[in-house]
């Protein structure tokens, strides 16, 4: 009875069915949409993040430069040590320098193993983040002395060139956290523990193709000359991996002036749930002069389209879904209360022939249920069409941040040149294209399914409880 | 099988009070045909109402053999209509969207009769009243009769003791109120139940065994008709704020 009635009362209503089922289902799709757009923009920013951070890393720990403290140290350019020299009335320079990079303050190594003992880290891992600058050219004898000061050819009748590439001291006895887990092995070998202190490398391939530089080759890091180990290629949707070149963190300290320094913690929680407790601690463990970040942390970085869409996916979206789906519900409210006043007589005819209120507002509760259900479905349907759409275009992102910038800046190509224009200017911003992949998971079904159950038990609710408050006689008393 | 006792019965309208039925004192045997007459707005349709369970008595008191209507809740009423009283209206009250079959179905739904036999008695119940062939007609496909008929079998499928009827033949023609008046009569009698009629037509009142008179909430002297009454009566006065 209960199917055969609800059956034929929506079959009867198609029109309302169909607008109540159409307006949960635009508002349900909406929701579909917009969470799996959420989704893909975060899988997006992790992957921009992951050729910088590596995968598996949580929390990273960085000190910014103040005015007080200004970065710098560590080696200066050497002019003329490389074998330059006076030649008629020019001289040949050449200089090269291992510093931190710019924006960075390392600190000391010590705080990895503070980082280590507060609870809920699993893992870290200490890294000195480094841009090795190499100045080659020739300048008029009488500007002489001095340091270089910009990049591209010397006017004055000097020709020079600068050439900058960024360096990665790591721990390669540490726990595998970090830059180089988005880096997988091509040629050669890795580091590892035993290369401790010896003058060896690990090139980026896009780094070394462009330079000629192969395995067993050798490429000069802050004056000294590395022996080429091995070449990684970036698993990240970047392209690029983390750095130009890896070295062992204790060479990279050295040479760069910086011993017992890092310049970033890698942490890795014990779980997810962890990190926001981790962050906190380790803010707390060391001091409001360093910053603490998660990989949520660092999303809100990314700009660009990606960071457009991020925005549109947190705010717009969610907001739109919310009105639509609110619109959908009040339409399907006033819907079914309007249709139990037109069933007065109806519904006051079957409690004078011993229905209960419970079967009554049952039966109007099903029929806001069934409806709210066709919604859900239409909903579901049309946002796998809207998401596979997207997933069809596949459109392309920019993803733009300081994070990103830290990495393209170590590669060349990203600004054209070297990098120390970018470098210089202190800017920090570049891009990186990803592609947008909407993922539709259970859980969203799941969501879509429990709304289009929410907005019929809601208007079912208030149907119901309108049928419930009818007193038969009142209901038959305008036909008496 | 009736006893009310000082029944008053008063609702809002509005912003007004009715007073719809005044110290009303009667009693209706079992199988007995009553009908109830009386000027439009004399407080018939709610009598019938607390006959029917489908109200309950501002004051006063409605005995349906043992149990006092106005001392049972909701849940207590609905199995009282149920199970015991069968209703015929005026404007028929069929289900528009369920067929003729489905329609009398209804009325078995809250006594959880299974699908099976719930289909067969509903089935019986239309053939009684001689519509067997129209058990999958919606109502809009039936004659103003046929529906009235489709009502009766509604009101009879669940085998009440009482039958209510609120006009039942005043949406129909002559000949079709003949023909309802001699099925509820039929049904009376070979049934053995209680059958009170309201009705204004005194042709229809006339196949009673007892006339009851409503007069602005009160009843007035009885008229026997066919048979002896047994009714007792007040007369009090219908009062408006």
């Amino acid at each position: 009875m209960f199917w055969t009635y609800l059956g034929r009362e929506l079959g009867n209503r198609r029109r309302q069915t169909a607008i109540i089922a159409i307006g949960i289902g635009i508002g349900i799709a909406l929701v579909i949409v917009v969470n799996a757009a959420a989704a893909g923009v975060r899988v997006a920013q992790a992957t921009a993040l992951q050729s910088v951070y590596g995968v598996g890393t949580d929390i990273t720990v960085t000190k910014a430069v103040t005015a007080a403290a200004p970065n710098g140290g560590g080696q200066q350019f050497r002019f003329g040590a490389g074998g330059g020299g006076r030649r008629s009335r020019t001289r040949a320079l050449n200089g090269s320098a291992l510093r931190p990079v710019r924006g960075a303050a390392p600190f000391a190594v010590s705080s990895v193993a503070a980082v280590q003992h507060t609870a809920g880290v699993k893992a870290a891992t200490g890294a000195l983040d480094l841009r090795n600058v190499a100045f080659t050219g020739q300048v008029p004898a009488q500007q002489g002395q001095g340091s270089a000061g910009g990049s591209g050819a010397g006017g004055g009748g000097s020709a020079f060139g600068v050439d900058s590439f960024s360096v990665l001291g790591y721990d390669a006895g540490g726990p595998a956290i970090g830059p180089l887990t988005a880096a997988a092995l091509t040629k050669g070998r890795a580091l590892d523990a035993s290369d401790g202190g010896m003058d060896v490398a690990v090139l980026d391939s896009s780094y070394a193709t462009s330079t000629g530089k192969a395995v067993g080759g050798s490429i000069s890091i802050g004056g000294k000359s590395f022996t080429i180990v091995g070449i990684v290629t970036s698993t990240a949707a970047t392209g690029s991996s983390a750095a130009d070149a890896y070295i062992p963190l204790d060479t990279a300290q050295t040479l760069a002036g910086q011993s017992g320094k890092v310049s970033d913690i890698y942490v890795q929680a014990t779980s997810a749930a962890q990190i926001p407790a981790v962050k906190t601690a380790l803010q707390t463990a060391l001091g409001p002069s360093v910053t603490v970040n998660t990989e949520a942390d660092l999303a809100s970085t990314v700009t660009g389209s990606l960071g457009t869409a991020a925005s549109l996916a947190d705010s717009l979206g969610l907001w739109l879904s919310v009105l639509v789906l609110a619109a959908a519900f009040l339409i399907a409210v006033l819907f079914t209360v309007a249709g139990v006043t037109r069933r007065t007589r109806e519904l006051g005819t079957l409690k004078a022939v011993g229905w209960s209120n419970r079967r009554i507002v049952g039966q109007i509760a099903g029929e806001s249920l069934v409806q709210g259900l066709i919604g859900g479905a239409l909903g579901i349907l049309l946002g796998i069409a809207a998401i596979s759409a997207v997933n069809l275009i596949h459109p392309t992102l920019t993803a733009r941040t300081v994070a990103v910038a830290r990495a393209a800046g170590r590669i060349r190509g990203a600004g054209g040149g070297g990098g120390l224009g970018r470098s210089a200017s202190g800017a920090g911003h570049a891009a990186a294209q990803i592609a947008l992949s909407l993922p539709l998971s259970g859980t969203v079904i799941a969501l879509a399914v429990a709304l289009a159950v929410l907005g019929g038990l809601i208007a079912g609710a208030f149907g119901g409880w309108r049928a419930a408050r009818l007193r038969p006689a009142a209901a038959l008393r305008a036909i008496a | 099988m009736y006893t009310l006792t000082n029944v008053t019965k008063t609702y809002r309208q509005g912003s007004r009070t009715v007073q719809a039925l005044t110290e009303v004192t009667l009693q209706i045997s079992g199988r007995e045909f009553v009908a109830v007459q009386g000027q439009t707005g004399g407080g018939k349709s709610t009598l019938l109402q607390l006959l029917g369970a489908l109200d309950t008595p501002t004051s006063g008191s409605v005995l349906l053999g043992d149990e006092d209507l106005g001392r049972l809740g909701d849940a207590r009423l609905g199995e009282v209509r149920a199970s015991q009283i069968g209703f015929v209206f005026q404007s028929f009250n069929l289900i528009p969207t369920l067929t003729a079959l489905e329609n009398v179905e209804t009325a078995l739904a809250p006594l959880r009769v299974p699908a099976a036999s719930r289909r067969d008695r509903a089935m019986a119940a239309l053939e009684s009243v001689g519509l067997g062939d129209r058990a999958t007609h919606l109502p809009s496909e039936l004659s103003g009769g046929q529906q009235q008929r489709v009502a009766i079998a509604r009101a009879l499928v669940k085998e009440p003791t009482v039958l209510l009827a609120d006009e039942p033949t005043g949406a129909l023609d002559e000949d079709t109120r003949d023909d309802i008046i001699e099925l509820l009569e039929t049904v009376w009698r070979d049934r053995a139940l209680t059958l009170i009629v309201v009705t204004h037509d005194s042709w229809v009142a006339a196949r009673a065994q007892r006339r009851l008179n409503l007069r602005a909430g009160r009843l007035t002297e009885p008229t026997p008709t066919r048979s002896e009454p047994t009714a007792t009566t007040t007369t009090t006065t219908q009062t408006e704020e």
